[in-house]
């Protein structure tokens, strides 16, 4: 075939882009082909494809997809970090004129990757699957407002992260740091594609998060029970509320960023290049007003799910209630006004710097605030130290911490010294591992029980637990020394031996944090087969005081057979003390969404568009997206969207589950 | 909808969730005030009128301000007491959005500009 014919047809993708000369990546792909090619026989032999798409797939119960983001989260997880460990081998062994076992160019992709995946596709999976499994609940609600919609941005989100997976085997992935600064973004600077599949993902993906964000906005203002004023809801509500608002208002940021950006590349604009009147800073500028929010998008909900649990485990209301609230929604404010922190060292003069500096201060006050609710809720308790518990102790540690040194870095002067530096890398994976992964850990353990009737193994737990902790502080406490002697980031071979020391530990607290993950896989496992001795019938096992816990676990289709009706901050609680007797009879038929294809098939189609895009393969991205507009079109005159559970169905679902409370008692 | 606003309203189980009414005849005017405001500046830049080009710009972002305002009360139906005052509350936390990124990045790019100016601007101020 000519090439001209061969370039229609596949744009610039050829044999050459398949990176065949990264020995890692041909064996890595190798590993990943041998265990996909295992899963889908294995699913096929036993004929699950079917279940999985008529149970799984194309639901749009709020409780499934948040499994699926959960499951998504801890797949991504593992390729995070993998990406995490090959960093800090390649760190470890780079002294002395050794050149390590990554070459430049990989690398350089790795921890890119690695940034990307964990914040996208890893962080944002597991608070949103968290929030999406439990706002619904606590509200008393049946599913949260537009049950389609949360199907359609689950897969947007699955399509991002297929791209990103993707670029490990197909080209190659950005090579400029996690958030792309032009000019080396600029197709001038970064001709591949490695910046086109970062794009893409992230449009993708960042669809499926901002319409997620929508529509748990919609679902907490407008389907909570009878008696849920504002101010009566639980505080994981609220933080899940004040995130999603953030969303809303953030994303839309970093899409038209990232759309400028894309301008740039594909049709020649001038917006980010260094000639032409364009302005890299303007990127830096408007990629941290998207930047700073985002990361109190990740921690608010993990704020919530501690609040949870301390109360839960201290067996009392929570302290503070009211100031918690005002305290998430002063954090959501203030995290607007902070974003040049990112950029101290790149040419504001001293009023912009102070008046940043400054800002960013503030808002440790709120969060101490936070911090001293918890304690007091914790004083006088009767605490249980069980997994949620242990989690939460170890963040309101690890994270003061890590708030300290945030602090530090809010004073312009300091942060000339420490900018770029490990020491920022060791600061902000305190705060995010201390609090947005601890947190995730404490809700999947929280809320495990009630999402498959069954609690986790302890010992794996526990074993989880100290090898992340003690982890955690291995691999990181070492970055701040080195931050402190001016190790920047990003660095792949060093000079000085005397460094080498450091990162040896800080290797060593990266396999301790790999058990602690492999730990946490055993746990599930253990328990998938210890699940008769674990079980939960009750519905409530840790005697806990929202109303997610007054349905049964795991939860009916339908939730709650009744709307609860709501007199207290801790619903369930004050259910229980005032001797709440479940309803038996007078069940009546409930009106339920139901499920469809259209957001598997659309999302598909977006990805299609997205990696057409990236390999100049126009005519795939000509089609896709036509093709999206026909089914997204097409689904509008679908108009079988809902549908009625028999009042039959329900009585049975209600009895099974009185005769197993007898019998628990 | 538009057109039983009613009827819907009962069968959705709402209470009274404080929908302004949608008229013809209030299209109609959000649809003649949109067209006025968009010919005026289209006039104000054809003719010339302004005497300065800066004048004529901030003239049309006002008007574009004006017409905003319009579609949110003739075409979104936005008023201070809809769905339970939340569209008002939404309305603020947006402009406030709005006004923080607008503005700091006028300031914090300005600054950029005088502390971090390009070279080729320095050599043209010798």
């Amino acid at each position: 075939m000519s090439p001209d014919l061969l370039k229609l047809i596949f744009g610039r993708l050829g044999f050459e882009s398949l990176p065949l000369h990264e020995p890692i990546v041909v064996g890595t792909f190798a590993v990943v082909a041998l265990g996909g090619a295992a899963l889908l026989g294995g699913l096929t032999y036993f004929r699950l494809w079917g279940y999985l798409w008529r149970e799984w797939f194309t639901t749009v119960d709020h409780k499934r997809i948040g499994i699926m983001y959960m499951i998504l989260g801890i797949v991504m997880l593992l390729r995070g970090f993998a990406d995490a460990l090959m960093m800090r081998g390649q760190q470890m062994l780079a002294f002395g004129g050794s050149e390590g076992y990554l070459n430049a160019h990989h690398y350089d992709q790795v921890f890119t990757a690695h940034g990307v995946i964990m914040i996208f596709f890893v962080a944002m999976p597991l608070v949103t699957g968290l929030m999406n499994y439990v706002v619904p609940l606590q509200i008393g609600a049946r599913d949260v407002s537009f049950p389609f919609l949360n199907n359609f941005s689950f897969w947007m989100t699955v399509g991002g992260a297929v791209l990103v997976m993707a670029s490990l085997f197909i080209g190659e992935f950005a090579r400029t740091g996690w958030l792309a600064y032009p000019p080396l973004s600029n197709i001038g600077y970064s001709p591949d594609v490695g910046v086109d599949y970062y794009i893409w993902a992230l449009q993708v993906a960042g669809v499926g998060t901002t319409l997620s964000g929508i529509n748990l906005i919609c679902t907490i203002v407008k389907l909570r029970c009878p008696g849920m004023t504002m101010m009566k809801m639980p505080v994981f509500t609220w933080t899940s509320l004040c995130t999603n608002i953030l969303i809303v208002a953030s994303f839309p940021v970093l899409t038209v960023v990232l759309a400028l950006l894309s301008l740039d590349r594909y049709v020649g604009t001038n917006f980010f290049t260094n000639d032409f009147g364009g302005s890299p800073m303007m990127y830096v500028n408007l990629i941290w007003i998207w930047g700073h929010p985002e990361v109190y998008i990740l921690v608010l909900p993990a704020f919530g799910i501690f609040s949870e649990v301390t109360s839960t485990f201290s067996g009392k209301r929570l302290f503070g209630y009211t100031s918690m609230v005002y305290a998430t929604v002063v954090i959501t404010i203030l995290s607007y006004l902070v974003w040049l922190h990112h950029f101290f060292t790149m040419g504001s003069g001293a009023s912009v710097n102070s008046f940043f500096g400054i800002t960013t201060m503030i808002i440790s006050i709120p969060t101490g605030a936070k911090m001293f609710n918890w304690l007091f809720t914790m004083y006088r308790g009767r605490i249980r130290y069980e997994l949620p518990m242990m989690w939460t102790i170890a963040f309101m540690l690890t994270f003061v911490v890590g708030g300290m040194t945030g602090v530090l870095l809010a004073v312009p002067p300091a942060d000339f010294v420490l900018h770029n530096s490990l020491f920022l890398i060791a600061h902000f994976h305190n705060v995010i591992i201390g609090g947005v992964v601890f947190g995730a850990f404490a809700g999947i353990n929280y809320w495990f029980p009630k999402a498959f009737g069954f609690k986790l193994d302890p010992f794996w737990g526990k074993m989880s637990f100290w090898f992340w902790v003690t982890g955690f502080y291995l691999a990181f406490m070492p970055l701040y020394v080195l931050g402190l002697m001016g190790v920047t980031r990003r660095l792949r071979v060093f000079d000085d031996p005397s460094l080498q020391i450091w990162f040896v530990i800080a290797a060593i607290g990266a396999l301790f944090v790999f058990i602690g993950i492999l730990s946490m896989l055993m746990q599930f496992a253990v328990s998938l087969l210890k699940r008769e001795q674990l079980k939960d019938v009750t519905g409530d096992p840790w005697d806990a005081r929202t109303l997610e816990w007054a349905t049964s676990s795991p939860p009916p289709d339908y939730n709650f057979a009744f709307t609860p009706v709501v007199h207290d901050n801790d619903a369930w609680w004050d259910m229980k003390k005032r001797g709440y007797q479940r309803p038996l009879t007078g069940f009546r038929p409930i009106h339920m969404p139901s499920s469809t294809g259209t957001g598997v098939i659309l999302a598909g189609l977006a990805t299609a568009m997205g990696f057409g895009l990236i390999w100049y393969i126009w005519w795939l991205a000509a089609v896709s997206f036509v093709a999206m507009l026909v089914v997204g079109i097409g689904h509008t005159f679908n108009y079988h969207r809902d549908f009625d559970i028999p009042a039959e169905d329900v009585i049975r679902t209600e009895d099974a589950r009185t005769k197993l409370l007898a019998g628990a008692k | 909808m538009s057109t039983n606003t009613h009827a819907a309203g009962a069968h959705d189980h709402h209470h009274d969730d404080g929908h302004a009414h949608s008229t013809f005849s209030g299209y109609m005017l959000g649809f003649v005030l949109s067209v006025v405001l968009t010919a005026i500046p289209f006039w104000l830049v054809m003719s010339g009128t302004l005497p300065s080009k800066q004048i004529t710009a901030l003239v049309i972002m006002a008007f574009a301000v004006v017409q905003i305002v319009v579609h949110m009360i003739y075409f979104l139906h936005m008023s201070p007491k809809s769905e339970n005052g939340w569209s008002m509350m939404a309305l603020i936390f947006t402009i406030v959005m709005v006004v923080i990124a607008l503005s700091g990045s006028l300031w914090v790019m300005n600054h950029l500009n005088s502390n971090m100016m390009p070279i080729h601007q320095m050599s043209g101020m010798k």
